[in-house]
């Protein structure tokens, strides 16, 4: 069984109205199916307002599923009577790098996490060096978080999730609100965390470019996944993506508009080299 | 203006000051206030500014910056001087009107600037060479028994901790905020108070929804990281005394039995 | 009618430690009607540079001209000139605060002096331009998603009717659907109303396809200041920047390091397209199957 594992989830929000009672209800989430294996690199896309950011919660029992179950490390988020267990194991990340760092030190806010953990002083340090070691922020270690880039501080959030060793990380759009060269330096982040550590990685996003590397796409519409499949087999798919409010990248879109004008050149075409490749032969 | 506020900013240094306990360092704060209280006299003052000055060298911060700190007090600053000045009954040196000047009113607000300028001072030593962080630590050891009482002094002390994170954060999106506004035709500068107060609905507003916001989410990243209150938490940096805290409180003690020495000579 | 910026200096904490230039020695004249990019990393200069163009930042030496007047001369109307040279920052909610979206749109109106009326009445033409519906005009503008969050916040400055209208980073954050959604209308804009559009992003490829000019800012000098195909084929000094050429640039340097003949100034898909299909039907008409055409 995989490290992370829905079954027919479905997730309610519920609009109250003054008196406490439910006035409506709001479906984010949809039956939805996963299975996840440990060391994996999955991206999930979807358009604004799609349910992926409310399916990312659930996997880290931020959100408990109104229908279904969701497992964590084979741990039912639902019935866990130690929440904390399962938040170690499927450390998150969020958009904001602003409104998740908690320490006014770098290396302060790394520690946060096995502090509340209850790990002992000099581990904690251990832990702390070696998380700022894996995300390349040890030169920062001293620094105000508020002097860094977006990218370095997204990579200081990742270190602090890093220090609580979770065998799998859930990003929620961690490049949404940064720069290119911040969306690429997280984005190595992550990926080195993924092919050195082992570490699973469930990246949200909807920057088409950051999924080609992963091992299978997931693409949420209306709360439902609606498409899966590796990157090739996903983006192959330009005009169906487009209904769902994506694109591809522009490499991809171009092989997919010679292909349209007739020439012999495959689908789903994903880096410039494999283009060269199909037109120089 | 809105960048000059130093205090709950940390200066990074690497000085003595920086590097004591911040248990020390509140207790050093606290009898240093006193001291300034207890001091009354000219030679007194001297006393206090010369240990004042001993400690904004030892502590690596460069002066400008802990001047600055006192701009955001000066209105007040002002106020207390003025009210001391003419409210004070005694021996008459300028009179307009029904505004009277007195000489004990002039030492009076010479004596509340001083120490309200050396209050700010030394509070200000305290939060730029201690990061909030450890501040609260400190304050959490100190106030620990009052556990006993049922109050919640971790609690307490995580609150103060994000506020002093958030304080620059938010002044930053205050400054954008007023930019966006100005960009729109908005004034906040003009009119009569009524209408000042009224002008500032716009700024207020995105400030507050936007503070909402970052609470709400800072709330479930720290629920995220495992954040579940107090208890079997340990620290990264748990307090320890050192050889220099034994020291620095020994300095403490001998500045105060100086302070209460003269107060009692009468100095 | 034009912005023009002489010798414009701007420099941070000067006196002290922090002392950093923001913007060294900027030149630069803006016309009327033209489709302006501005490019460069974070902390480039090029956020100070916008807010020089309203007079929300005073230069700390150098000279602002707004057709022909110094902005910051001793009774220069500075409040009049930013309801001309109309500015949007990133963040909607940043200066979204009113109950209705109509209300909020309104707030720039009112403050140049429109009675209620005639400020709903531009506040409506505003919000059509930049495609909101009516029936979201009774509606708080926090409860919008940020697709409408931005185009009400683009409308709050549209409605004060400016002769320019700059905008930093108006797709930050959104899907693609929404990026592409905004980023036309705003085309619109500038055709239907004819204004001047700056436009401050992140997104070569977005810059390729719209902007005509494009001005690319790095540690504060503006470092080129031409159309976006001459920029682009300085590709490897914007990488030296930090920036990037758009993807399709790369590809075609590399499909012409391969042999294609083809136009390595081609900066949009569509570009592209058609003049890979150009160099295939000379060089090897074998790839294209029959049947296909070149439309």
């Amino acid at each position: 069984m995989g490290i992370i594992k829905a079954f027919k989830l479905g997730f309610d929000y519920l609009k109250y109205d003054e008196d406490g009672n439910v006035e409506a209800t709001q479906r984010a989430v949809n039956d939805v199916n996963l299975d996840i294996e440990a060391g994996d690199f999955v991206a999930v896309l979807g358009h604004n307002g799609s349910g992926k950011s409310t399916l990312a919660k659930q996997m880290n029992a931020l959100l408990i599923p109104s229908e279904g179950t969701m497992w964590v490390d084979d741990m039912d988020t639902a019935k866990e009577p130690e929440l904390w267990k399962i938040r170690q194991r499927a450390g998150m990340v969020f958009q904001n790098p602003d409104n998740q760092i908690i320490g006014t030190v770098v290396e302060e806010d790394v520690g946060f996490g096995p502090e509340n953990m209850g790990v002992p002083t000099d581990e904690i340090w251990k832990r702390v060096d070696d998380s700022l070691k894996k995300t390349g922020m040890t030169a920062y270690r001293y620094q105000s978080p508020n002097k860094l880039s977006g990218g370095q501080k997204q990579r200081v959030a990742i270190a602090g999730v890093v220090a609580m060793r979770p065998s799998c990380i859930v990003l929620d759009e961690p490049t949404a609100m940064l720069d290119p060269n911040g969306r690429k330096e997280v984005l190595e982040a992550v990926s080195e965390l993924n092919k050195k550590e082992n570490v699973t990685v469930i990246l949200i996003t909807h920057y088409m470019e950051e999924v080609i590397h992963a091992n299978k796409v997931y693409v949420m519409d209306g709360g439902n996944v609606v498409m899966q499949g590796t990157p090739r087999e996903i983006f192959s798919q330009v005009e169906t993506l487009k209904k769902y409010r994506l694109d591809v990248p522009q490499v991809t879109l171009l092989a997919h508009e010679l292909h349209k004008a007739g020439v012999d050149i495959p689908e789903g075409i994903l880096t410039k080299e494999e283009l060269v490749g199909a037109l120089c032969r | 203006m809105i960048r000059d506020i130093t205090i709950g900013q940390y200066y990074p240094a690497d000085s003595l000051i920086h590097k004591l306990d911040p248990r020390t360092k509140l207790v050093g704060t606290i009898g240093f206030i006193v001291s300034v209280f207890l001091f009354h006299t000219f030679v007194g003052y001297a006393v206090a500014t010369i240990f004042l000055a001993g400690m904004i060298l030892l502590s690596k911060v460069p002066v400008k910056f802990i001047f600055k700190g006192l701009k955001t007090i000066f209105m007040l600053l002002l106020i207390t001087i003025f009210f001391n000045m003419i409210l004070t009954p005694g021996e008459v040196v300028w009179k307009l009107g029904f505004i009277k000047v007195t000489n004990e009113g002039l030492v009076l607000a010479g004596t509340m600037a001083i120490r309200l300028v050396y209050l700010v001072i030394g509070s200000s030593i305290m939060t730029l060479t201690t990061t909030p962080n450890q501040l609260t630590d400190g304050l959490e050891c100190l106030l620990r028994p009052l556990n006993k009482l049922h109050v919640p002094v971790h609690d307490i002390a995580m609150m103060m901790s994000i506020a002093l994170r958030f304080i620059p954060i938010l002044l930053e999106e205050t400054d954008k905020i007023m930019k966006a506004q100005i960009a729109r035709g908005a004034d906040f500068e003009n009119g009569n108070l009524i209408q000042k107060a009224k002008n500032m609905v716009p700024l207020l507003v995105p400030l507050f929804i936007s503070a909402f916001r970052r609470a709400n989410d800072l709330a479930m990243a720290m629920e995220a990281r495992c954040y579940h209150g107090g208890d079997n938490r340990t620290q990264m940096k748990p307090l320890t005394y050192k050889m220099r805290d034994h020291v620095a409180y020994v300095v403490m003690i001998a500045y105060l039995a100086v302070a209460i020495g003269f107060r009692a000579a009468g100095i | 009618m034009s912005i023009e910026l002489k010798n414009v200096t701007y420099t941070y904490s000067q006196g002290t430690a922090y002392e950093s230039h923001a913007l060294k020695d900027i030149n630069l004249v803006i016309p009327d009607g033209q489709f302006i990019g501005v490019i460069g990393h974070t902390g480039s200069g090029k956020s100070t540079l916008i807010q020089h163009f309203n007079a929300l930042i005073q230069p700390t030496s150098g000279q602002i001209f707004y057709n022909g007047e110094n902005v910051w001369a001793e009774n220069y109307n500075r409040r009049a000139l930013r309801s001309e040279v109309g500015l949007v920052f990133q963040y909607p909610e940043h200066q979204l605060f009113e109950n209705t979206v109509l209300a909020d749109v309104c707030f720039g109106p009112m403050n140049q002096g429109l009675s209620k009326e005639q400020a709903e009445k531009e506040a409506k033409k505003a919000l059509a331009h930049v495609g909101v519906k009516e029936e979201n005009f009774t509606k708080s503008p926090f409860e919008l998603s940020g697709g409408q969050k931005k185009r009400v916040a683009i409308a709050g400055v549209l409605a004060m009717n400016p002769k320019i209208l700059i905008l930093d980073e108006p797709t930050a954050g959104l899907d693609p659907q929404g990026r592409d959604d905004i980023l036309d209308q705003i085309a619109a804009l500038h055709k239907m109303r004819g204004i001047t559009i700056i436009l401050v992003s992140h997104s070569m490829e977005d810059i390729a396809k719209y902007v005509e000019r494009l001005i690319v800012m790095n540690h504060g000098e503006m470092v080129f200041d031409d159309t976006p195909k001459n920029v682009f084929s300085h590709y490897k000094e914007l990488e030296g920047m930090g920036l990037a050429a758009p993807q399709i640039t790369y590809i075609m340097h590399a499909l012409s390091e391969n042999g294609l003949n083809v136009d390595t100034t081609a900066t949009t898909v569509e570009e592209a397209r058609d003049t890979i299909l150009e160099a295939l039907k000379k060089q090897k008409p074998s790839l294209l199957k029959k049947g296909g055409n070149a439309e």
